[in-house]
């Protein structure tokens, strides 16, 4: 996974509480059986225009298309971010146009999850602090970069302001070390091994017979 | 230390806690569909990895697959058969269960994993799809994760996470007629937000919830997600264990009485406390339907879209006049009589054997008004059998229903069908989104029987109108 420590960029508000991960990638724009690509299809409800269900062009007044917030690196938003699907698909739309931080007022919890296993900072603020934020930046988008610091748990907006946020601290030693959560577990095989044989044993009444209708 | 339901099954499954505040938690079973599970087949052996214990890995196609009768691999979403395929491809190569399009046993994730018992009571089940949190209804933690996590619990036998804090939501009272399970949910997101449980697990009690039977249980269950819960369970009882018994996959013999011997036990203790709790008289819910593009923008039928003055901050204002120009309403715009063009009875919300008989009681005599497109997808196959043979099919095609093979089907737009483009829909699934049944598609979440009634008068309608009369 790609290590997170201090990251500076522009940020991109979308202020709207509960934007779930049919907005940030709808459906129908998870087109191949693949994790890549995705990044065309990020707000696609939102980033184009339709004649229909035809895409026809940009939509000119989305944030995302906007020659200030062209490169943002950073979304901010409201509360329950990211609520609904479980699809990963948002996550890696996300990261593949390039956002690696979102900053909002709390966050769905499957998709909160999804973000620490790609490197994607979900960090919490208190509305106020956020809005702090956003006026900042849109003061002048491509000046006023915001500055995460995951080694000190900060964001700051210039001399402004600086915030102080905390992240669940196992998504936070992983994010720093760009660690492989799978090969971090199995570093417990052996607590795994011994657990599941004892707790068959407790429960043999939860364990199944070996699949039979394979072939 | 008395102990709550989620606590006795959260903490049976601890196989270490972490320095780091996380827990390795043991997983008991893993339910795949065709639209992320063979993406995380693929990845896990592209990265060398094996499914640790393919016995426990089911799988099944619900997402993608088409809903008409006679369907096959092909499928209206463009690349769809894609997915189907590599579901099947995968599936085979790792060794574990799949219930193919054809099986007697196929239909939604979350409804067979319950009818073929292959959740139990006390048991860890994750799925890479969030409505995992249904299958709470038989006391389980259904988990809904992403595929990097489903990688994770199919190589490691776990999830890696920090402990939930715990909610309560305690349900008291009789339920009004024409009021159902579906209303119950929406009404609590409605007055506490979708936000309203977030970074809880919650459970459901009380004797409203002793009243219920276990399919309305799992409808409660099924929306948990969309209060932003982590999930929802209700402990379980003689229901649950009469429910159980006999299925295909719950234990035999001595196993069964071991197995209900320790469900008995699942329940908080008196005294377990929680970090929250609310409480419902569910004689207060009135049949509920939603106005805007949240669950959380749930009201009374009776009622309708916001006045924009009893918004209570400027946020919200902005809030409501998106949410109402994305929906086509005025502030204070009534729902009762609002013009349909479709209406939708289907998904792992609604559309059980119970659901269908009380939409069949408003259809029956009935037809669908001119100019809506009606259509009812039974969750499962076993579903759609059970109610051919009580007849509902009939009922529902006489009244100008179609009457579908079980899968998602248009509880949300993968790119193939879907309702068009400013269509005013209501549908008894879960998500009220913007674009969720088809690009900027109009969405009105109700019940089974509120979904019938509408169909017939073709606008919005108040259920009851519908069962009095027919009673
Ligand atoms: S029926 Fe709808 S909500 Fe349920 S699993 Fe399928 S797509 Fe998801």
């Amino acid at each position: 996974m790609r290590a997170f420590t201090v990251h500076q960029g522009v940020a991109a508000p979308i202020m709207q509480d509960n934007i779930d991960t049919d907005q940030l990638i709808p459906s129908r724009e998870m087109k191949r059986v693949s994790k890549s690509g995705l990044g065309a299809g990020l707000f696609a409800g939102w980033r184009y225009r339709y004649d229909g269900s035809q895409k026809i062009g940009p939509a000119e007044d989305f944030v995302l298309n906007q020659p200030a917030y062209r490169d943002a690196s950073i979304l901010l938003s409201g509360r329950n971010f990211g609520c609904g699907s479980s699809r990963e698909h948002a996550v890696w739309a996300l990261t593949d146009f390039g956002i690696r931080a979102i900053i909002a007022e709390g966050f769905g919890a499957i998709f909160r999850m999804n973000c620490g296993r790609n490197g994607l900072l979900a960090i919490d603020l208190p509305a106020d602090q956020i809005t702090a934020l956003q006026r900042f930046c849109e003061a002048d988008p491509q000046a006023h970069r915001l500055t995460i610091d995951l080694t000190n748990n900060r964001v700051d907006a210039g001399d402004q302001h600086s915030f102080a946020f905390s992240i669940d601290e196992a998504d936070r030693h992983m994010l720093l070390n760009g660690l492989d959560f799978i090969d971090f577990s199995l570093q417990f095989r052996d607590d795994i091994n011994r657990f599941a044989e004892a707790y068959r044993q407790q429960h043999s009444w939860a364990v199944l017979p070996p699949p039979s209708n394979v072939g | 230390m008395p102990q709550t339901l989620f606590d006795k099954i959260w903490d049976r499954h601890v196989v270490r806690n972490l320095d780091d505040g996380s827990s390795l938690v043991y997983v008991d079973r893993v339910f795949l569909h065709e639209r992320t599970g063979g993406v995380a087949l693929t990845s896990l052996a592209e990265s060398g990895r094996e499914v640790r214990n393919p016995a426990q890995v089911f799988a099944t196609m619900d997402h993608i697959l088409d809903t008409y009768p006679g369907r096959g691999d092909a499928t209206e979403v463009p690349g769809g058969e894609a997915f189907i395929t590599t579901m099947r491809a995968t599936a085979r190569e790792a060794g574990i269960t799949l219930f193919d399009i054809n099986d007697p046993r196929h239909g939604i994730t979350h409804l067979i994993s319950a009818e073929q018992a292959i959740t139990l009571p006390g048991l860890v089940v994750v799925c890479p799809d969030s409505h995992t949190c249904t299958l709470g209804a038989l006391g389980a933690i259904g988990w809904g994760i992403g595929t990097s996590n489903c990688e994770h619990a199919m190589a490691t036998e776990t999830l890696r996470a920090r402990k939930p804090l715990q909610l309560a939501v305690e349900f008291s009272g009789e339920l009004a007629n024409g009021v159902t399970a579906k209303d119950m949910i929406l009404y609590l997101i409605g007055k506490y937000s979708a936000s309203g449980a977030a970074n809880h697990a919650m459970e459901f009690r009380g004797p409203a919830i002793s009243a219920l039977d276990m399919e309305a249980r799992f409808t409660l269950c099924n929306m948990a997600v969309e209060f932003s819960a982590f999930t929802g369970l209700i402990a379980p009882d003689e229901k649950t264990i009469s429910y159980l018994a006999g299925r295909p996959y719950a234990p035999v013999g001595n196993r069964w009485d071991e197995a209900v011997e320790h469900w008995r036990a699942l329940r908080s203790d008196d005294e377990a406390t929680f970090d929250k709790v609310l409480s419902i008289d569910v004689s207060e819910v009135p049949p509920t339907v939603t106005w805007g593009i949240s669950p959380q923008h749930a009201v009374a039928v009776t009622d309708g879209a916001p006045e924009l003055d009893t918004a209570d901050s400027s946020e919200q204002r902005a809030e409501f006049t998106q949410a109402m120009d994305y929906m086509g309403l005025k502030p204070g715009q009534p729902l009762i009589g609002l013009p349909i063009d479709g209406a939708f009875i289907g998904s792992c919300t609604n559309a059980r054997l119970s659901d269908l008989r009380s939409a069949a009681a408003v259809l029956k005599g009935r037809r669908v008004a001119e100019g809506v497109r009606a259509i009812c997808t039974p969750a499962s196959a076993q579903v759609k059998q059970a109610a051919e043979r009580e007849g509902l099919d009939q009922v529902f095609t006489g009244s100008g229903f179609e009457w579908r093979e079980p899968g998602c089907s248009l509880c949300f737009n993968a790119g193939g069908e879907g309702f068009g483009p400013e269509q005013r829909v209501v549908s008894s699934t879960n998500r009220n989104f913007r674009g969720r049944q088809g690009p900027r598609t109009r969405t009105h979440l109700a019940s089974p029987a509120s979904v019938a009634a509408a169909a017939v008068a073709g606008c919005i309608a108040d259920v009851r109108q519908y069962q009095e009369a027919a009673a």
